[in-house]
């Protein structure tokens, strides 16, 4: 019998000083708002954060940001972080931007044992310092690297105690996308039911890909 | 008319039933308003969304769907989503028809900038550079000039979204067809805009069509 259902304090305990985090959600929308407020009140520091934007000013990651525990971030769009725009104004290299199809695309290699992909998004630009690229029946491309991390936090909007999980909506993003590619995943979820409630039909992303379960 | 309306309405016209179209945030949005009856576009949204509907009404706090500008928004029957992987393998493969942006800069071949200002603003690309790379059509849709300053440029001076990839400039003043050899015609003219107001509000020489028009706006 599998059972990944835990308490938030369980769940976030191995987060430390350095850890690599991916973040779900996509502006405000499906955010892990509970894990992400966990976060900010664990104060563990010198963390990367992973994340399709760096949070609003309202969000919970935000807090993470000006209590100075970020000190890497690779994401598409920083303009609602006052904090992650400083960070790259004063330290480029502190701040990764990819192109947000890139940045999926490098997660979701990361997780799914490729070795990389190669895009013709960001030839010609910033994009391509440092990168190989690659030419196939005439066409550049960029080899772009996976990424992975060492914890994902994702919201849905049910899983079960195999660790299944739902979603509602537009809420999916990066949600369904990160926990192929974390060490250990950490899922908030509205609702948490038994195993056999949610159809495998309805299945988004299997359990095998999550390994804690928060109701929120 | 404000400069907004004029160029989403324009912005409107090139939007034809059936097509996948991706609008980018700011004025580009607008454009959906003006889209006449009858017309099925199908919108689609970075965050992972085909077949967007109108906005939700003003006070509504149902969040299931938002565009990738964060706004709620409806569904219209017929609406799929998924994740951001398949959103922008939409993007990637051609299935986005035309997308619809705003810039900081376009030069004379289509190469666009509108992501960040060195050392001044950072935004990040978000969806742009895949957008102008991926779907088959690019329109800019931007105001002419900005503080009276040209955006049309010879050559682009911030650091480029994509090189060679803008179709078409709509703004409040012109339409301008953009061939990435060639360079820039000036096919329309806003009502009561002269060529030589577009040459003055324009850094780079253009040609004017034969068939120079005025938009049409309603």
């Amino acid at each position: 019998m599998i059972n990944k259902v835990t308490t938030l304090d369980e769940a976030m305990k191995d987060i430390r000083d350095g850890s690599s985090i991916m973040v779900g959600g996509f502006l405000d929308s499906g955010r892990p708002d509970t894990l992400e407020r966990k976060l900010a009140d664990i104060g563990a520091r010198d963390l990367t954060i992973i994340s399709m934007c760096t949070g609003t000013e309202k969000s919970e990651l935000y807090r993470v940001f000006t209590q100075g525990q970020v000190s890497k971030v690779i994401a598409s769009y920083i303009r609602f972080n006052p904090v992650s725009i400083q960070m790259i104004l004063k330290d480029p290299k502190s701040v990764t931007l990819l192109p947000m199809g890139t940045l999926t695309e490098r997660i979701r290699a990361g997780g799914t044992g490729l070795g990389g992909i190669l895009t013709a998004v960001g030839v010609g630009t910033l994009v391509e310092e440092g990168k190989q690229k690659i030419n196939i029946d005439g066409r550049d491309y960029l080899l772009e690297l996976p990424i992975r991390a060492d914890f994902a936090i994702v919201h849905a909007y049910m899983a079960d105690e195999m660790g299944n999980l739902v979603f509602r909506g537009t809420k999916r993003n990066f949600n369904a996308v990160m926990p192929y590619s974390a060490d250990f995943v950490i899922a908030e979820a509205e609702h948490v039911v038994k195993a056999g409630e949610i159809s495998p039909d309805d299945v988004v992303v299997p359990g095998i890909f999550v390994d804690a379960v928060v109701k929120v | 008319m404000d400069k907004k309306e004029i160029i989403a309405r324009r912005v409107a016209k090139e939007l034809k039933n059936g097509d996948v179209v991706n609008l980018g945030i700011g004025t580009p949005t607008l454009a959906a308003n003006y889209v006449p009856e009858g017309v099925t576009v199908i919108f689609q949204s970075e965050n992972g969304m085909l077949g967007i509907g109108p906005a939700r009404e003003p006070g509504s706090t149902d969040d299931t769907y938002t565009n990738a500008g964060g706004a709620l928004i409806t569904a219209i029957p017929g609406a799929s989503v998924f994740d951001n992987t398949m959103s922008f393998a939409v993007i990637r493969s051609g299935r986005v028809k035309t997308a619809v942006l705003g810039a900081l800069e376009v030069d004379e071949f289509g190469s666009i900038a509108n992501w960040m200002i060195p050392k001044k603003s950072v935004n990040g690309m978000g969806g742009a550079m895949d957008l102008v790379v991926g779907a088959k059509r690019i329109i800019v849709a931007m105001e002419h000039t900005v503080k009276g300053k040209p955006k049309i440029l010879k050559k682009c001076t911030l650091p480029l979204t994509a090189a060679r990839e803008v179709d078409m400039i709509i703004t409040e003043l012109c339409v301008i067809e953009v061939d990435h050899e060639k360079g820039l015609t000036l096919t329309e003219l806003a009502p009561g805009v002269t060529v030589d107001e577009v040459r003055a509000a324009t850094e780079v020489p253009f040609k004017v069509s034969p068939d120079l028009k005025t938009m049409e706006l309603m």
